[in-house]
């Protein structure tokens, strides 16, 4: 079964590492502007959620491209981008409907997350474990017991 | 280059003139950066004797070379300017996520030179720099003033500016930057201030390169580990943040209270890191690259609405609330939102209210002078005090040239707990030998994070606290590796886990500089040894290394360190000696000249 990348927001403390290090896996330098991650602040809650591409199963990136350059990575499930094929019409961008394809300007044509080919550099790095890239059954499973633990706790508690 | 971008950034705010000068490789590798670059700079460009506030007088915004980085906490940078608070050198440090956008910009600093006939701000967008009219900002708080420019500018600028303390000129305003974060000490804001500059929006999307990537990469994640299982890094500073200091110093009865002239303060676990976690913390936040995550999201119920906002840390706490006698946490919350809007250093406003309440005390102020009660314990004086204090409107005025100015205005200049006239935080060095020390010679004045010995005398319970043997030693340790902390850009905390030989490989990989163990520690000894040299060009010297008389004089009447003062004199002697200074704490012509400052 392919492995989902899990965002809490509620682990995540703003430290933007993910973008850092993203960055630095594709351009070799530390440049948030060109990371395929971004960590959107929320100033007045402060408040963070981290934001990258969710691979999703019916991808509408892949369905408005003209040249079959949006292909779906079979090893890992990401859905990645052939600069080969893109000609940089960005309609992939425009129609994104989370706003987590980009154009940075730096001579890419367009870029979004792959995953980095199944081993996320944002999640080896993210302190706090509010990315983990796991087994979608296994998320789920963990956040099941998660509020089962909570509601189990407060049955306990109450007297019928 | 790697590592440093290459660029200073110079505005002359009374010509108008904009200018980029190439950062020279010689001088950037024998002073790293940040703080140790920056005083180079103020050493080699500021006249002696100039007025803190006049245009003459320089201001650096300085990073590091692992600023911007995904170094562990490299997030930082520093603030150095003469101060107008001590007359003497100020480097006051910050973290959030401005210090990094000025790199990604393009510049390792900004040097603002002159002055503004009329208020304005910086915008700094990658190589196009403007200043323009602040009119609409002057006058208000710092998260308005951010909230405006981000307007003016672009959603994701970064922003740095002052509130009304440094417009008004208040001796110990700050520089706040991403609203919550602030150069606090030594009266940077008021500098900022004189120069009519509110503000610096930064707006940057260039890269950093690294020469070695893999090593440094390597480099980045074996500090990680260490910080995620370091007890302090990993465990007590993300689960109480530095409020974790509050229970753990009064039980060592050095919780300095009523204006240091005790040790134990009775109100101290209900102003504690847990009775903070437990009552008002919403999560945790942490600057950039950051994996400890101290910041503290709080939320306090005052008059009737919730107000959220950062912190306090531990030494607000103390400066708010033992220091004065006040164990009311939400006040004293309430009162750090309060200093971050008008830009206040909360250390000393806290102490300088803390010597106007013994004063009030002694019969030395009255009602007068002061127009309302200062009694210790009073909050509801502490808050009033506080926005008058910005305003500088009424006695606020007063406090507004910080303790030493007061107590001396009124006739007892031995009740200012100070060193070089800046105040103490909140150690008291009776039982704590090695800070006090450290707090005579901070060439900032009195300040912990010079040499932070209280993690060895304290916190890692290494050395017994009550000893004035090897504390001179220990304390060029800290003060020597501080330098190269603050100067790479990291920030100070990841010292609780990291050492130099950790921090050696990540500058070596980021700039490709063949540094050692002992080169860069020895950078650290020639970046202290400088700002020391500015010092005594600005007439300080041994006379100025020295303590409030009740820390030398008065022992303390109860708790672990009970009987004992500082035993300064035979300390500094000695670390004058292992310094390589002559008696009157002057370096010797063979120190500057290892140094390559002969």
């Amino acid at each position: 079964m392919n492995k989902t990348l899990v965002i809490d927001p509620k682990l995540c403390t703003g430290c933007r590492l993910c973008e850092l290090v993203c960055s630095f896996k594709k351009t070799e330098t530390y440049n948030p502007a060109r990371a395929r991650i971004r960590t959107i602040v929320f100033e007045d809650e402060i408040a963070f959620v981290p934001m990258t591409c969710w691979q999703c199963e019916e991808p509408v990136c892949q369905e408005v491209c003209p040249t079959g350059a949006v292909m779906r990575d079979e090893g890992t499930g990401a859905v990645t981008i052939s600069v080969e094929r893109c000609i940089g019409c960005k309609m992939c961008m425009m129609v994104c409907p989370f706003g987590n394809i980009q154009s940075d300007g730096s001579g890419e044509l367009v870029v979004k997350c792959d995953l980095c080919g199944g081993d996320p550099e944002c999640v080896v790095f993210c302190p706090t474990k509010a990315l983990q890239y796991l087994p979608a059954d296994k998320f789920t499973l963990a956040r099941k017991k998660r509020i089962a633990g909570k509601f189990r706790s407060i049955l306990e508690e109450v007297e019928w | 280059m790697f590592g440093w971008m290459g660029t200073i950034l110079r505005v002359n705010l009374s010509t108008g003139t904009i200018t980029r000068e190439k950062l020279d490789g010689k001088i950037a590798r024998d002073y790293i950066g940040a703080r140790g670059l920056a005083s180079k700079i103020l050493y080699d460009e500021l006249p002696s004797g100039t007025d803190p506030l006049d245009p003459a007088n320089l201001l650096i915004f300085a990073a590091g070379p692992l600023t911007g980085t995904a170094a562990t906490s490299a997030s930082r940078y520093n603030v150095v300017t003469k101060s107008p608070l001590t007359g003497a050198i100020a480097a006051s440090n910050s973290g959030g996520y401005l210090p990094a956008e000025i790199r990604y910009a393009g510049y390792d600093m900004i040097i603002i030179e002159g002055k503004s006939e009329e208020p304005v701000y910086l915008w700094v967008h990658n190589d196009q720099v403007k200043i323009r009219s602040a009119r609409a900002m002057w006058g208000k708080g710092t998260g308005e003033t951010e909230a405006l420019i981000r307007e003016e500018t672009d959603d994701e600028a970064k922003i740095i500016s002052i509130g009304l303390a440094g417009e008004k000129l208040v001796r110990f305003a700050g520089v706040v930057n991403d609203r919550e974060r602030a150069a606090g000490r030594s009266g940077v804001g008021a500098v900022m201030g004189s120069k009519n500059l509110k503000a610096i929006a930064v707006r940057g999307t260039g890269g950093i390169r690294i020469k070695d990537v893999a090593a440094f990469r390597d480099a980045v994640l074996d500090n990680l580990a260490k910080i995620k299982s370091g007890a302090v890094t990993g465990e007590g500073l993300p689960t109480y943040g530095t409020a974790v200091l509050v229970n753990v110093i009064n039980s060592h009865g050095i919780l300095p209270t009523n204006n240091f002239q005790r040790g134990e303060f009775h109100g101290a676990e209900a102003i504690s890191g847990e009775t903070l976690a437990r009552e008002l913390l919403i999560r945790n936040r942490a600057c950039l690259a950051c994996p400890i995550g101290c910041g503290r999201v709080t939320e306090i119920n005052w008059e009737g609405d919730e107000e959220r906002g950062e912190g306090p840390e531990y030494e607000t706490i103390w400066a708010l609330g033992a220091a004065c006698g006040i164990s009311d946490l939400e006040l004293i919350t309430k009162i750090n939102y309060l200093c971050n809007e008008y830009g206040l250093d909360p250390i000393t406003l806290g102490s300088t209210l803390a010597c106007a309440m013994e004063l009030f005390a002694d019969g030395a102020l009255t009602v007068e002078e002061t127009g309302m009660p200062l009694n210790f314990g009073d909050g509801q004086c502490l808050l009033e005090m506080t926005r008058k204090t910005a305003l500088r409107e009424g006695f606020g005025d007063v406090l507004a040239e910080g303790s030493a100015r007061l107590a001396e205005k009124y006739g007892r200049p031995e009740l200012s707990m100070t060193s070089k006239k800046q105040e103490y935080p909140a150690y008291d060095p009776r039982g704590s030998q090695g800070i006090g020390l450290g707090y005579a010679t901070s060439n900032r004045g009195g300040c912990h994070v010079r040499g932070y010995t209280i993690a060895a005398e304290i916190v890692g319970a290494a050395v017994d606290p009550l000893t004035s043997e090897g504390k001179a030693q220990l304390l060029i340790d800290f003060q020597d590796f501080t330098c190269v902390v603050d100067s790479v850009g990291m920030c100070l905390f990841t010292t609780f886990s990291l050492g130099l030989d950790d921090i050696l490989p990540l500058l070596k990989a980021a700039t490709g500089v063949d540094y050692t163990s002992e080169s860069l520690l020895q950078a650290g000894e020639r970046i202290w040894n400088l700002e020391r040299l500015f010092n005594l060009r600005e007439g300080l010297g041994r006379q100025d290394d020295s303590l409030a008389p009740r820390l030398l004089q008065e022992p303390l009447s109860a708790g672990p360190a009970k009987g004992n003062v500082v035993e300064l004199e035979s300390m500094l002697d000695e670390y004058y000696e292992l310094r390589g200074w002559d008696g009157e704490g002057r370096p010797s012509s063979e120190k500057l000249q290892a140094l390559g400052l002969g």
